[in-house]
């Protein structure tokens, strides 16, 4: 886990819309090494999937990366020097799954032209030998029947085996890196499951590193090594899964665990933040989430920065430290109740 | 069925009785001459009491939404019975059914899609009440409205907006509203929080529970996401592909599941903590759910179940009494 594949740094995103500028991303750095799985959560709106998708070159009119920058294994991605290198990088050594892959797929091509699409361009196979390896591909993520399941248009297949052929698709050039952005939302939880399973085994099987955004806390315990919160565009916290966990420290982490029911285990009513995620037209002055926070102070008006704490990074002047369970419950239990 | 007796004395507020609904899924044969049924939902039983949230969990397809639409008449019923405070109300139409609608309401998924953007929030919660005549004038309905708003702890000036000024949780709120206008004693939850974000959803469903608390409310409360469902029902029902698979309390589902289905749905929730998911095993099953238009002959889950047996490929299990007020339908458990 030494070398790192993927860096960003101090992302600046921006969408012009009619309304006004909206502050998209705002100042995001992370890094992803080799092999490892990295959970980059936050509701709607707190730029997780913007953030993944610039780094797939994917941000277009009205978005715009307005600064910062974005490194695979040192080299820039960015500008006129960054194209060519981005133009081999993506889509061969990092790809990206999507949440729906029922609108993600060509509904016009059946899944065994799209595959082989990819195999062509990047690889430049001929198309048999493109045929060959897309049958392999399917077997691989586990569809059953793969050579019929070629010939056949995306309506045809239910939504695990969409999904599946999705991941087969990213996986056709043996990228290292797969930004996998709410790959299960849409999915049963049973089905999720499948595919939860389907990822951890091929990360295994192929050395694969994995950014695996998503609103579901649940799947980041399951999969990831170190976990990345988002809120307004920010990172408010980045440490590993374990330390997420057990004692987050910015007191959005904590909120969020704590408004997540647990199936194993009962409270009596559940903790819910109060007020709602900040508007991005706005210019944000200070910390995005002190008007939701039950531990703000005056200070908390002025820019709060990512900082080092312990072995993790905080963005809160007032970081909850130590077992959050007992203390946690006291300082929250205050927090709107509706 | 007798089994209401046995678990409380109370009189259930609905009884559903063998219900069967069926949609027509298009045609198929020699120029179309056979015509086709999905078999939404396959001679569902199950009783609500009197100020009880009974969960219903499934999966997409598995009938959850058509059988909280049956139960409020918006869907045909192909056979079966159910029946509200002791009346049948199965086939009631017209005059009776819209008085009826006054004692049972329903919440819907989408607060985006549920609230039309060209009516103010006044003109969408006092709608029922006009409806049903229950305001003379517009200075009544302001009053009425104010107070609904008030309940669901919406700001008061908010009646004069339109629903794109708010967020989706203050949009669910309206929806809420709106439901409560007609003083409902039964309201069918349709999926409230999944179209809403985590940190939002605590703040909805801590709502429902309160208003339930402040007004008595009997909920049906349909999701797919069983953490939720196991926060807030009393009791849980689990269907699959159309079918009731178990029934019981909410404690005894989660810590003493007995159908394998139940097993593998409660495995399958991710639990926000590192330490259990590295733990504990999921169960994953292989395949998908059977076809609703062309259902297996004998259980429905029986092409994906560990437990299978050549009886379980035959013959349909009956919903069976496993423990006391739990039931399941399952041959191979007990």
């Amino acid at each position: 886990m030494t070398q790192k594949l993927l860096e960003i740094d101090n992302l600046e995103v921006h969408f012009t819309t009619r309304r006004g500028v909206v502050r998209a991303v705002r100042g995001v750095s992370l890094s992803v090494g080799k092999g490892e799985t990295l959970g980059l959560v936050g509701e709607s709106g707190s730029g997780k999937s913007v953030t993944s998708q610039a780094a797939m070159g994917l941000v277009h009119i009205p978005g715009e990366i307005v600064g910062g920058d974005i490194r695979w294994k040192g080299q820039s991605l960015l500008g006129p020097e960054g194209h060519p290198l981005s133009r081999r990088i993506r889509g061969r050594e990092m790809a990206m799954i999507f949440q729906d892959a029922m609108t993600s797929l060509n509904p016009l091509f059946t899944c065994g032209q799209q595959i082989t699409e990819v195999l062509r361009y990047h690889r430049k196979m001929n198309k048999a030998q493109a045929q060959a390896r897309a049958l392999e591909l399917f077997e691989l993520v586990g569809i059953s029947a793969p050579l019929e399941r070629l010939n056949q248009y995306p309506f045809e297949m239910s939504g695990g085996m969409r999904q599946r052929g999705m991941i087969a698709m990213a996986l056709a050039c043996e990228p290292e890196l797969l930004i996998a952005d709410e790959p299960t939302t849409a999915l049963d939880v049973t089905i999720q499951a499948q595919i939860l399973e389907l990822l951890q085994d091929l990360q295994k099987r192929l050395d694969l590193s994995i950014i695996m955004i998503t609103h579901d806390l649940g799947v980041v315990a399951g999969l990831c090594d170190r976990v990345a919160v988002m809120y307004g565009g920010q990172i408010v916290e980045e440490a590993s899964a374990d330390e997420i966990f057990s004692h987050p420290a910015h007191p959005y982490t904590m909120g969020l665990l704590r408004s997540t029911p647990r199936i194993d285990g009962k409270d009596d009513r559940m903790v819910s933040i109060a007020g709602s995620p900040p508007d991005l037209l706005q210019a944000q002055q200070g910390c995005a989430f002190a008007s939701r926070c039950p531990s703000r102070k005056a200070e908390c008006s002025r820019d709060v920065q990512l900082k080092e704490m312990a072995s993790r990074q905080v963005a809160c002047r007032f970081p909850f430290s130590g077992p959050w369970s007992r203390d946690f419950k006291e300082r929250t239990d205050h927090i709107g109740t509706r | 069925m007798a089994l209401a007796e046995q678990i409380e004395p109370a009189e259930p507020l609905v009884r559903v009785e063998d219900l069967t609904v069926r949609f027509p899924g298009g045609r198929a044969g020699f120029w179309g001459q056979t015509e086709l049924e999905v078999h939404a939902i396959e001679r569902m039983s199950f009783e609500i009491f009197p100020g009880e949230t009974l969960g219903l969990v499934g999966e997409s397809g598995s009938g959850k939404t058509t059988a909280g639409r049956a139960v409020l008449g918006r869907t045909p019923v192909k056979s079966g019975h159910i029946y509200f405070d002791g009346r049948d109300i199965t086939n009631i139409e017209g005059d009776a059914r819209r008085l009826l609608s006054r004692d049972m309401q329903l919440i819907f998924q989408d607060p985006y899609a549920s609230l039309n953007p060209r009516m103010r929030i006044l003109d969408l919660v006092a709608e029922p009440l006009i409806v049903h005549g229950l305001v003379r004038n517009r200075d009544e309905a302001v009053d009425e409205v104010k107070e609904l708003l008030r309940k669901v702890g919406l700001p008061a000036n908010a009646f004069e907006r339109f629903p794109h000024a708010f967020s989706g949780g203050q949009r669910q709120r309206v929806v809420i509203a709106r439901a409560l206008a007609l003083k409902p004693r039964f309201i069918v939850a349709d999926e409230p929080v999944s179209a809403l974000d985590v940190s939002i959803r605590a703040q909805v469903v801590n709502l429902l529970q309160d208003l339930q608390q402040e007004f008595g409310l009997t909920y049906l409360f349909i999701a797919h996401d069983l953490s939720v469902v196991q926060h807030v029902s009393d009791r849980i029902a689990i269907m699959y592909a159309g079918k009731l698979f178990e029934i019981g309390s909410a404690d005894a589902i989660y810590s003493n599941p007995k159908h394998p289905y139940t097993e593998a749905l409660l495995s399958a929730v991710p639990v926000p903590d590192p330490v259990i998911q590295r733990s504990q095993k999921r169960i994953v099953f292989e395949g998908e759910p059977p076809s609703p238009i062309y259902p297996p002959k004998g259980c429905r889950f029986a092409k994906r179940c560990p437990l299978a047996t050549a009886q379980c490929e035959n013959e349909e299990p009956p919903l069976a009494e496993k423990a006391p007020g739990q039931f399941a339908a399952c041959w191979n458990r007990n």
